[in-house]
Formats: structure tokens, C-alpha cells, sequence
């Protein structure tokens, strides 16, 4: 039965928003039904496609593995953010690699993939092909058979794929 | 062969153009169906069966009713008595005038026959509430007995519909010549005989369907937002099974996150959503959850396949013979009994064969209904005769690609227009350059080599080496074949090209993209036609409104069938053009020559205009030739005269621990043609995700169900769709053989890389184990699959 509503303020994108959500309510659904934020996908209901993921202070998360309740006094970032984080009027570079690249075809995996991979090269500077392949082991793809998209995460990372 | 790496912002039809469509999705603006809200939706949600075949005794709704937030709640019986339907569901290709075809309502009745099949429909005001609600529903039921596997249902003991007398639907053959076909076994030299299970697949999109129905407050129309490979078939159908006015019904197909055949369907949700909504004037919602969309959406291959081939001394084939049973589900849906026919041509694969025969007979089971999946029954043909012709390399004693070379449709050479043992002429090939180029590039020779001093020094380790050369037909689809068929549409596509008044260009286009790049390869096109830049075509499509004809996207179909409309189409709005220019010239048309945008006079330099300042002369139409109609704008249906015929050679590389049974893929390489490239970027993608999927199903993937068909790993926790990690770099390089039957040359490649894979791994991984006595593994080749081979091959039981 639904729970009464609780009231929450969310740092997203660096917005504070102020929402209204059931204690059950998963981030992911705050994001998008409360917020509008609706670049954040919803790809499966056992937390393992990671359509969903956003940083949650600067790390990657699904948002569907927490509750929006969870998330208040964080500072989130969704794909609509990332463009801000880096400097200039110009995308970040992740998102001008994977268009680069062509490491995106229907592109729903794409926000996720993206804040997953800006996440991964920023904790492991050393990256190779074999740490991208194993560090995006939780964000699936059934379009692109990974190959552009780890050609374009090194090609971040500073390395040739 | 080698093409430049250099990709580009711009270009014409061979560039590698960055993709325009990728600017809106990499930054989450794109809309998919979910994305989209409009002012007092209901959100629907779905009361589903958990028995698999059963008579459903009684539902009570009234707690579910008065949950706060729920808005009402609908049984199938309820429903039937509300006049919403004209008729079921429609399968669209009835493959024999005697097929079984019970009839698949949106909401059941009064019996289920799969598990998932909906009973009822709730709605409410919000997602989690539509949740609940569903929830609260109880649901009596009186089970019967269940077809739960293909052995069941051809044993034929009980009965996926107990209406029904058996389970078979219907037989349908390619078999001109029996007795032929059985002299040729009976005098062959060496034959071979397999039974290959094509087991069943979730398609798995990453965005799951969603559909949401917006009723106009007057007037009756109703907009249809749905995440589908179809737009203009859904618009149809819902008009045909709905008695709502074809007029009236308007649908979109937003940004779609890929279908690979699973959103070309016409869904219970999608009908329910539109007739609740035109009922009740309210908007209409409804999105499947992951584990849902194990009995929401249909699911593909699902065949067992026995194949024989006769051969003579030489291991030249002189007979395929192949008979199929293939597991329709539950209920036919638009082309589920037709799906496995598309490969009934395609059995005999790249090799020439005298005697051909071809049987098919589907079944019913209680389980979630097949159609297509990426490939469509061409994956499940190139697999049988791939893997059988490694067979018959053992028995002729032979290498795998020694045994193809024998084989090749004319020699491995060129050829265009050859005449196949099942009836069809294919457009063009020049196969041995592929398996050439592919054994290049995999360095096979250093491969074999390492191989055999694995074997030598015993490594646990040991190295398996698989080829697949395939074939397949594309392009759906000449409406003249597909009437022969019984299928019940055409196959042309339309396109519309015009200059708008500033020279910019707008293409609408009936094939209907969800993440091939479409927007990107036809304003290429156009590029090149009317020489004029990509960025100043915009393309059109997706939205009946916009785009009233179109039959959609599918089976390889939307370039060579709609990019060829588009081509043409362009052609009309230059032949117009030309007639503008020399009226301004005061010259004959025919001494007009057009060329990179620009009309001039032959031999008058001066005299010059470039297409783009026709576009306003054609609007404004002050001096127009006497009789000519204002705009540049023109429009093409093409019906193809032949379906496209791509091919190539697919290398895979595994590597498994004889230990664990674990079988890694540690290198691809493929070598696809495809006729004439418009983006080689876009080709080569369109190649590595094909390939994995094919790989997916040789290691990973299978829709497990239990004795009482319920399906056991719905949620991708359990049905493994592979990751990053699962798989190594493609590796890719073509030839091009332009088709002979459009005038762009082109074939098609959304299908191809899955149609070459999943028999090139598998070759790969029998390959690595012939030392044991291995001639075949079960698709998905898991670990427990391969250790059992191992122990059974060495006589100890596991």
C-alpha cells in the first residue's frame, strides 16, 4: 500500500530541488517522475543493466539500487549536468568521445555508460583496454558489442584502443 | 579493401560521418516513450497469469478497486463485454491457407496459455500505485495440462489449447523433388546427420516497450506514442482490430532504444492503451518492467533442426536436406509462424547443391510467443549448414576451410544473378575473398600452430578455431514474393525528398530507425545526389503524421529499400530542378548538366545555377515553366524487385580451461560484404554488435523454463546479455560486391553480423575439443555444458 510522502531536499546537477516522495520512492524515479530529469534510463529491476547510474559525489551509482530518501545530502550528477562539469561551452570530452567514436547506437545504455566511464577513468588513471572492459562489467549494451565504446573510453583515458 | 579511419563531420555516401543523431542522446535529451508525460495519465498495470494454461475460475478486483489512486480495474471478461475490439490481435502471415490460429486477445477471456498472458488491467494514478494495485487482484484458477517444452508439444499428448485437436499449426516445405532428393542420400559417398537445438532468446532491447495513448479532448483523434519498430503497421492494425477510424489514430515512435525484432510486433498493451484511452478520454500509460518483459514481449529462434547432407567422394554436396519444428508460443503474433521460413531458403548457405528440401512444422507450446529476433530464421539456417559443414569436413577428412572452398556457389568466384536450388535468384556474390581475407587477418596459420603445441604439451588451456561463411537475404521485401508467401502486406518503402524555399532539404523517410543511424546515412545520400552538404538535409520520420507511408524498419531492409526510395525520390527533384534550370537558361533540358549541385550549359561556363537557388524560384513560382507545378518536392514507393543476398566470412578464436569447462572468446575477425558502403562507421558498428548477440547466444544466452513453463531467469541477473568484459575487440574489414537489383548497389547489415556468429564460435569451440571425440555442443556452450562433454567423451559419468 503507498506509504505517506515524505518531503526531501536533492542536490542534482547543482540545483537543490525540493520534492515530495513516498520513503519507498528509488532515486531513480525522483529523478525522473519528481524532477523531470528524464536523461536518466531504466534498462532492468535486478540493478544489473546500469542504464541508471549517476555520480553520487563524484562516484558512479544506479540509482535504482538507492532510495531518493538516501540521496539527500549528496550531490548528484546525471547525464544533463555532466556537459557543465568541464570547461568551456562544449560537451565533456567523454560525451565528445563516445559521438567520436560512434560508441552509441540506440543510445539508451548511452547516460549511463557515459557518468559509468567518466566515473572509472577518473578513479583509475592506468587504464587499459582489459580495466575498461572489467571496470563497465555493470552497464550493458546490446547495440554496439562494446568495441567503440572501449575505444572511446581510452581514447579518454589517453590510451590508443 | 582498406578504407580510411578518418571520420568526418560531413560527407557523401562512403564518408565516415559522425553521427547526427548522437548529440540529443549523449546528453539526455532525447525523448524515449517513458520520457514523455502529458496532464492526467493513468498508469496501466497488468494483472498476468503465473499458471501457464489454465481456465480462470474467478477474479475479484474489489480490493484493487478501492486502493486510493486507482482509477478502475478491467477483467478480460469485463473487457469482452465492452464492444472495444473488432477482432484479435493479427498475425499478418497465415504461411498456409490450414494454419492454426486461435485467438489472442489483449486481455484473456477466460483461458491463459502462457504465463504472462494478462487477466486484467488496473489503472491508477501512478506507477507505484498501478503496482500495488496489480498486487491486490486474486485470481482463481483451474489449471490444465501444460505444454511446456517442444518435446511435449510434438509428442502431442496435450494440447497448448485445449480447443484444439494438436498442437502442429501448420507444415510447410520447400521439396520439389523427394525422390531425388532421397536417390542423391541414398548414393552419396559420405553423409552427415545432426539435430542442432536453436534455443529460445530474450531479445532484451535496453529499453524495455512503452506505450501511452493521448486522446484528443475533440474530434476523436488519438495519438499512439509507442516504443516500436513500427509505426506505420502498429497504425494499421490498430485501425483493423479496433474499428477506431485509420484517420483518427496518429503514432509516434519516439527516440527508441533498439528493437532487434522485438518491437516490430503488435502488442496486447499497445491495443489495450489506445481503446481504454479513446473509452475513457484520458491518456493511457504503461511501461514493462525487465522480468515482465519475459512473458510481455515476444522472444525468437526456439527451433529443434535436423539437417542432413549428402556429399560425393570429393565432400562436393549433392543433397541438404533439413527438416525443422519450431515453437510458435502460445499464439501467433504478427509474423511468428513465418519466421522460421525465412531462412527456408537458406539451408544449403554458400554452397551449390543439386537437391535441396526444406520442411517446416510449427507447434504450439504454453509458452511466451516467438517472432522475430535479429536474424529472423537466418541466423538458425547459416547456423545448421555452418556447423554441418564442419561436420562433413571430420567425415571427408578435410579442413573446415578446405571443405568450403569445394563448395562455394561458383567456385568461390564472382557471380550475379544465380539461380538457387529453393527458388531464388541471388543478386551477387565473390565468397572466397571473404574466408581469404578472414584467414589473413586472424593469422590462422600462426593460430593452428599454437594450437597444435597446446594440444602437444597438454595445456589446460586449449584453443578452438571456428569459421562461418554465410549468406543471407535481406531487404524485405518484394510485395509480389511476399504475396506468393501468403504474408499479408507488401514490402516497398516510400520516401519523399524536398527542397524547402531556402535550399534546405527535407527527407521523410517510411523506414523508421531505433539506433541505426538513419538521420545520419540518408541525409549522406542526399549529399551525394543533389550535391549539396549532409548538415542541410534534415530527415523526417517515425510519426504517421509526418510521414503518413512507410512499412518500417526491419530484416535489413530500410537501405536498400528505403534508402533506394530516397535516392530516387532525389532523382525526381533533380530531373525537375533541370527543367527550372533551363528555362532560366533558355536551353533544351537535355543539354542541362547537373553536377556537385550545380545545373549548367554544356560549353557555356557563365550560364550556371546550383540546385539550392532552385528551391525558392520552385516556391516562389513567378516564372515557372508554362505548366509546371510549384515546389521541388517528389516522392517515390519502391517495391524491390529482388531481395538483397550479403554475405561474408567470420572468424572466432576461444580459448577454454579444460579444467572448468569455461569457454572465453579471445578474438573475432570478420570479413562482411555488403554491397556499396554509405558509412563504413556505421556498417562497422552495425557488424560488432551483430556479432555479439550472435556470440551471446553460442555462450550465454537461453530462456530457461521449468516443468510448468514458467520461466525461470526472466531479470538479467539471470539471463546473461554479456558485458564489456565477455568479449574481445572485433576485428573488421570488407569486400564489395555491389547488388545488381538497386541502383545504389547496396545490400543491408543490421542482421549480418549476428547471421555469421554464433556457428563461428561454436565451430570454434567443437574445434578445441575434437581431440577428446567432440563433433558438437548444445548452444549456450556454458561451462557445465563443456565439462560434461569432456567426461562423456572420456566415458566417465559426471
Amino acid at each position: 500500500m503507498p506509504a505517506s510522502s515524505v518531503q526531501i531536499r536533492l542536490s542534482v546537477n547543482g540545483e537543490m530541488h525540493d520534492v515530495e516522495v513516498e520513503p519507498r520512492t528509488l532515486l531513480v524515479h525522483a529523478l525522473r517522475d519528481s524532477i523531470g530529469l528524464t536523461g536518466t534510463n531504466i534498462g532492468c529491476d535486478s540493478s544489473s543493466c546500469g542504464a541508471c547510474t549517476v555520480l553520487v559525489d563524484g562516484r558512479s551509482a544506479k540509482s535504482c539500487t538507492m532510495l531518493a530518501v538516501q540521496a539527500e545530502g549528496a550531490d548528484i550528477l546525471t547525464i544533463e549536468g555532466l556537459a557543465a562539469t568541464s570547461p568551456g561551452d562544449g560537451l565533456h570530452p567523454m560525451q565528445d568521445a563516445f559521438h567520436e567514436c560512434h560508441g552509441l547506437q540506440c543510445g539508451y545504455c548511452t547516460p549511463g555508460m557515459i557518468l559509468a566511464s567518466v566515473s572509472l577513468v577518473d578513479e583509475y588513471p592506468d587504464l587499459d583496454e582489459q580495466g575498461v572492459r572489467t571496470g563497465l562489467e555493470g552497464n550493458l549494451c546490446r547495440c554496439t558489442g562494446y568495441h567503440n565504446i572501449v575505444k572511446a573510453v581510452l581514447s579518454v583515458a589517453g590510451k590508443e584502443a | 579493401m582498406a578504407v580510411t579511419e578518418e571520420t568526418t563531420s560531413a560527407g557523401g555516401i562512403g564518408a565516415r560521418m559522425l553521427r547526427k543523431e548522437d548529440g540529443k542522446l549523449v546528453t539526455g535529451e532525447a525523448k524515449f516513450v517513458d520520457d514523455i508525460h502529458v496532464p492526467g495519465e493513468l498508469w496501466m498495470g497488468m494483472v498476468r497469469s503465473t499458471i501457464a494454461h489454465a481456465r480462470i475460475a474467478s477474479i475479484d478486483t474489489t480490493a484493487a478497486a478501492s486502493m486510493p489512486g486507482v482509477h478502475s480495474v478491467f477483467t478480460g471478461a469485463e473487457l469482452a463485454g465492452m464492444d472495444l475490439w473488432a477482432a484479435p490481435l493479427p498475425c499478418a502471415w497465415p504461411v498456409t491457407e490450414d494454419m492454426a490460429n486461435p485467438p489472442h486477445w489483449p486481455v484473456a477471456p477466460e483461458f491463459v496459455h502462457h504465463v504472462g498472458d494478462i487477466v486484467a488491467v488496473v489503472l491508477a494514478d501512478s506507477r507505484y500505485t498501478a503496482a500495488d494495485a496489480v498486487e491486490q487482484v486474486i485470481v482463481d484458477y483451474e489449471s490444465l495440462p501444460t505444454v511446456a517444452s517442444m518435446e511435449q508439444a510434438v509428442a502431442d499428448t496435450v494440447h497448448a489449447h485445449s480447443d484444439l485437436s494438436t498442437n502442429k499449426a501448420y507444415t510447410w516445405a520447400i521439396d520439389s523433388d523427394p525422390d531425388g532428393t532421397q536417390a542423391a542420400f541414398d548414393s552419396a559417398a559420405h553423409t552427415v546427420s545432426c539435430r542442432f537445438v536453436q534455443q529460445r532468446l530474450i531479445p532484451s532491447a535496453m529499453e524495455p516497450r512503452g506505450v501511452l495513448a493521448v486522446p484528443s479532448p475533440i474530434g476523436g483523434e488519438i495519438t499512439l506514442y509507442s516504443a516500436t519498430q513500427v509505426p506505420h503497421i502498429l497504425k494499421v492494425m490498430m485501425a483493423a482490430t479496433t474499428g477506431i477510424p485509420e484517420q483518427k489514430i496518429r503514432v509516434i515512435a519516439p527516440a527508441v532504444g533498439g528493437g532487434f525484432g522485438a518491437k516490430l510486433n503488435i502488442n496486447p498493451d499497445e491495443s489495450l492503451a489506445l481503446v481504454l484511452a479513446n473509452k475513457l478520454g484520458r491518456a493511457v500509460r504503461w511501461t514493462e518492467t525487465r522480468s515482465e518483459a519475459a512473458g510481455s514481449t515476444h522472444q525468437g529462434r526456439a527451433q529443434l533442426q535436423h539437417v542432413e547432407l549428402a556429399a560425393d567422394a570429393d565432400g562436393k554436396l549433392i543433397a541438404v536436406r533439413v527438416k525443422i519444428d519450431a515453437d510458435m508460443g502460445a499464439y501467433m503474433m504478427l509474423i511468428t509462424p513465418g519466421t522460421p521460413l525465412l531462412g527456408a531458403f537458406l539451408y544449403h548457405g554458400a554452397y551449390e547443391t543439386p537437391k535441396y528440401s526444406f520442411t517446416c512444422e510449427g507447434w504450439f507450446t504454453n509458452r511466451t510467443p516467438t517472432d522475430a529476433y535479429r536474424g529472423a530464421g537466418r541466423p538458425e539456417a547459416s547456423y545448421a549448414i555452418e556447423r554441418a559443414m564442419d561436420m562433413l569436413s571430420y567425415e571427408v577428412g578435410i579442413s573446415p576451410d578446405e571443405i568450403r572452398r569445394r563448395n562455394y556457389i561458383e567456385g568461390g568466384g564472382p557471380f550475379e544473378m544465380w539461380d538457387s536450388p529453393a527458388g531464388l535468384q541471388f543478386d551477387s556474390g565473390n565468397y572466397a575473398p571473404t574466408l581469404d581475407r578472414a584467414l589473413e587477418m586472424a593469422d590462422v596459420a600462426s593460430l593452428r600452430a599454437e594450437q597444435q603445441a597446446r594440444r602437444d604439451g597438454g595445456a589446460v588451456k586449449q584453443l578452438g578455431i571456428g569459421l562461418c561463411t554465410y549468406v543471407e537475404m535481406c531487404g524485405l521485401a518484394p510485395s509480389r514474393t511476399l504475396g506468393a508467401l501468403n504474408y499479408g502486406a507488401g514490402g516497398w518503402e516510400h520516401a519523399t525528398v524536398r527542397m524547402l524555399p531556402t535550399g534546405k532539404v527535407e527527407v521523410v523517410s517510411g523506414s523508421t530507425p531505433h539506433g541505426q543511424g538513419h538521420e545520419t546515412s540518408w541525409s549522406q545520400i542526399i549529399a551525394t545526389k543533389m550535391g549539396i552538404s549532409a548538415d542541410d538535409v534534415t530527415v523526417l520520420h517515425s510519426d504517421t503524421a509526418l510521414s503518413p507511408l512507410g512499412l518500417d524498419t526491419y530484416g535489413s531492409r530500410s537501405l536498400s529499400v528505403g534508402g533506394t526510395a530516397i535516392s530516387m525520390a532525389a532523382d525526381k527533384v533533380i530531373d525537375k530542378a533541370r527543367l527550372i534550370a533551363a528555362h532560366q537558361f533558355e536551353a533544351a533540358p537535355e543539354d542541362v548538366d547537373f553536377a556537385d549541385g550545380s545545373f549548367s550549359v554544356a560549353g557555356t561556363p557563365s550560364k550556371s545555377v546550383h540546385i539550392q537557388e532552385l528551391g525558392f524560384v520552385a516556391f516562389a513560382a513567378h516564372d515557372l515553366p508554362d505548366g509546371m507545378e510549384p515546389n521541388l518536392q517528389e516522392q517515390v514507393s519502391f517495391d524491390p524487385p529482388n531481395f538483397v543476398f550479403p554475405f561474408g566470412t567470420h572468424v572466432a578464436v576461444v580459448e577454454i580451461d579444460e579444467g572448468t569447462g569455461g569457454v572465453e572468446l579471445i578474438g573475432y575477425f570478420a570479413v562482411d560484404d555488403c554491397g556499396n558502403q554509405v558509412n563504413p562507421l556505421i556498417v562497422e558498428g552495425q557488424i560488432h554488435g551483430g556479432v555479439v548477440q550472435g556470440a551471446a547466444q553460442a555462450l550465454y544466452e537461453v530462456a530457461e523454463y521449468d516443468d510448468d513453463a514458467n520461466i525461470t531467469n526472466p531479470s538479467l541477473m539471470d539471463y546473461l546479455v554479456p558485458s564489456a568484459a565477455e568479449v574481445p575487440n572485433i576485428v573488421t574489414d570488407s569486400t564489395v560486391t555491389p547488388s545488381t537489383t538497386n541502383p545504389l548497389g547496396v545490400k543491408g547489415v543490421g542482421e549480418a553480423g549476428t547471421i555469421g556468429s554464433a556457428a563461428a564460435v561454436i565451430n570454434a569451440v567443437v574445434d578445441a575439443l575434437r581431440p577428446h571425440g567432440i563433433t558438437d555442443i548444445e548452444m549456450p556452450a556454458s561451462p557445465m555444458r563443456v565439462r560434461r562433454a569432456i567426461d562423456q567423451a572420456n566415458g566417465s559419468a559426471s
